[in-house]
């Protein structure tokens, strides 16, 4: 989608710029001028929410890093003086803890919204797997964040994680010890999760400037999945079309989080987190936040030693957690199949639908204890969820008969309700 | 506009999945009634005072609550705020309540000294350490009350049920051991604390808020619960009048941005 610029520099300021840097038509090109397909319906306004999440979280988590203590007998402490002390320090607080649920529950919906329309096919592939790494590290600071306030939660979790790293043939051990700075989950782990907490969101951030740029290169998907053919009659300039669109998603979006976060906000945390960590006690059940629930079923199905002694129950468990992410990344080269939407892909509609439901299924699965019926329930959750990657998907794309989807984007909009071309007035704005 | 609320409800679904079945096994709470509940639910600062008074007359001997200090009695919506006193130090009746208490400190000299409190202490804790504590109470530990209500399924739900939840019959395969009692609302039944909340374990101030206000164990477990959510806390009104106001605001600046959508797209055919 990235065509010759039409940037036109006009004060003289922009024209110097322009000839030794030029940030403004690289500003022009990719946020005002972008061609846009027509066709986007609100699941494409995700991407702009998770970027204004981004910035929520790293801005209030600034903060938060100003009046925390990462020490084990002080953590707990430092976070009760912002909670009753710091100005507003309720209210960062609170932005910071609901801000990761509502940034996960931006990026599942974005994520299935890619998994519906195709969006990880050719020639986005490198912009999904791009997409895939950020989910990673979103995980990885989730979890380590979820550590710091040194609530039971907090350090039971932490032990239940990092011990995963000890099912590792041979070297299990080593790595773990080496992962926590000593035998359990103590100072060091602290002090070192801090740190990473820190670091990986700005890490994040630059795998998005390289996400948003493998975006703009073949330019949006679209509901259709039929690629842009005609610029003119089939996309709009990025402003002020999507951004005015965008921003009104981000607000039913934000109305939803604050809602939580003022009036709920200890809703989607676990009370254990609010007992001081001790290593003498264990939690009744060891649960993480629910958004890792799925995961943390996958990672408890597999509860019978695969080979006895060397490939264990809980490498088998590690293995399956991973693989269940890392799957994602095969995903362009699992469905071949030409069609991009599931629209019109009869079939495989069907089964990403109980995808789906198999998903939040698993997420229940991971929040109840691991007793029958559940050990057996997770153990047909894991099951579906590779089985949709792994053999669905490859066979459906060789035997599906798909629907015959429009001939152009501007095909599937020629029946659309009344209009003319775009607003003169506002294409007048945009051209300058 | 369907596709919105289809989002939100989805959105909603995801988000309780997880909680929603995070309950533990112990018996159904019984409703405290707060005054505080729901967006618009605010603290009786009369009730606060109450509850502080159980508190400080009863669960203190025991309980501590490390994360609160005498000043924040004071604080905006607490049980003692006085407009008059905006820095809850200058604040008398806190004064007096923090004078009534010794604090161990040391001098200039390095000296242990005892001194009367002064609003900036932290609550003193009936005890010097954990050890102590448990020594005092059979070897259970009293937990530390500051956040309680956050601490527990139900917050004031769980503290005015298990005040009052001494008094049920345990099922025949429970044993008690001695010295414990059985309570249905703590997980596994059996808690080393005895009953505490009878009728008339404490006299009510007679003050006009007071009015008809009767020392009955059930209203005790209500003033303390109200208390101990309060303390766990203390923003919360702050937090409930801000949250109004920015949900407001949002949703006019919804409405306006929805309106400039419409008219930015009114011509395009998509």
């Amino acid at each position: 989608m990235s065509g010759p610029s039409k940037y036109v520099p006009q004060s003289g300021f922009e024209k110097w710029i322009d000839k030794r840097l030029p940030l403004v038509r690289f500003a022009y090109d990719t946020m005002i001028d972008f061609p846009t397909p027509k066709n986007l319906n609100y699941w494409w306004t995700f991407g702009a929410v998770l970027a204004i999440f981004l910035g929520i979280q790293i801005v209030t988590g600034i903060v938060l890093v100003m009046h925390y203590i990462p020490a084990t007998d002080r953590a707990f402490m430092s976070i009760a003086h912002i909670m009753r002390d710091v100005n507003y320090g309720w209210l960062i607080r609170y932005m910071h803890m609901s801000g990761a649920s509502f940034f996960f529950l931006a990026v599942y919906l974005h994520i299935f919204r890619g998994l519906y329309y195709g969006s990880y096919k050719e020639p986005r592939e490198v912009l999904w797997g791009l997409g895939v790494i950020i989910y990673l590290l979103m995980v990885m600071t989730a979890f380590m964040g979820y550590v710091l306030p040194w609530g039971q939660m907090s350090f039971w979790g932490a032990t239940v994680i990092t011990n995963l790293t000890s099912a590792i043939p041979f070297v299990g051990e080593s790595i773990h010890n080496w992962l926590l700075g000593g035998f359990a989950v103590d100072q060091p782990t602290l002090n070192r999760f801090l740190s990473l907490h820190y670091l990986l969101p700005f890490v994040i951030l630059g795998v998005v400037v390289l996400h948003i740029w493998a975006l703009h290169v073949p330019g949006n998907n679209n509901p259709t999945g039929v690629e842009v053919k005609d610029v003119e009659k089939e996309t709009l300039p990025f402003h002020p079309y999507y951004t005015i669109k965008d921003a009104f998603a981000i607000l039913v979006f934000l109305m939803v989080y604050f809602a939580f976060v003022f009036f709920a906000p200890e809703a989607l945390n676990h009370p254990d987190n609010y007992i001081p960590a001790n290593n003498q006690v264990t939690p009744a059940h060891i649960v993480p936040e629910w958004y890792l629930l799925p995961f943390y079923a996958i990672l408890r199905a597999v509860d019978f030693d695969i080979i006895p002694g060397i490939f264990t129950a809980k490498l088998g468990g590690v293995i399956a957690m991973l693989g269940a992410i890392l799957v994602w990344l095969a995903l362009p080269v699992l469905d071949s199949s030409k069609i991009k939407s599931m629209r019109y892909r009869p079939l495989a509609r069907i089964f990403w639908f109980i995808w789906i439901a198999n998903f939040i299924f698993l997420g229940i699965c991971g929040a109840m204890p691991a007793q029958a019926p559940w050990t057996w329930l997770s153990k047909i959750g894991l099951v579906y969820y590779f089985l949709y990657f792994l053999v669905i998907l490859p066979v459906l794309s060789k035997i599906e008969k798909p629907k015959t989807p429009p001939a152009s984007i501007a095909d599937s909009i020629a029946d659309a309700p009344k209009g003319e071309e775009p607003n003169p007035n506002i294409v007048g704005v945009v051209q300058n | 506009m369907r596709k919105i609320i289809t989002s939100v409800v989805i959105a909603f679904a995801a988000l309780s999945a997880g909680t929603a079945f995070a309950n533990t096994g112990a018996a159904k709470l019984m409703d405290a009634g707060g005054s505080y509940n729901g967006p618009f639910g605010r603290f009786d600062r009369a009730q606060l005072q109450r509850g502080f008074q159980i508190y400080k007359e009863v669960c203190s001997s025991c309980h501590s609550m490390n994360q609160l200090h005498y000043r924040n009695l004071g604080d905006k919506y607490g049980p003692y705020y006085d407009p008059k006193y905006p820095n809850p130090n200058d604040n008398p009746v806190i004064k007096a309540i923090a004078k009534g208490y010794t604090i161990k400190d040391v001098d200039a000299n390095g000296a242990p000294v005892d001194r009367p409190g002064i609003p900036a202490d932290k609550f003193v804790a009936p005890f010097a350490s954990d050890y102590d504590a448990k020594q005092a109470n059979g070897g259970a530990l009293p937990p530390d009350l500051s956040v309680i209500t956050k601490a527990r399924h139900g917050g004031a739900n769980y503290v005015y049920s298990l005040m009052l939840g001494y008094d049920h019959t345990p099922p025949h395969d429970l044993v008690i051991p001695e010295g414990k009692s059985y309570n249905p609302y703590i997980a596994g039944g059996i808690i080393g604390m005895p009953k505490q909340i009878v009728d008339d374990l404490v006299t009510y101030a007679d003050t006009p808020e007071n009015k008809g206000v009767k020392a009955t164990a059930d209203q005790e477990a209500k003033d303390v619960a109200a208390f101990l959510t309060w303390a766990g806390d203390p923003h919360q009104t702050e937090r409930k009048s801000a949250g109004i106001a920015t949900l407001l605001f949002l949703f006019i600046m919804t409405i306006f941005t929805w309106m400039s959508y419409q008219a930015v797209w009114r011509n395009v055919k998509h």
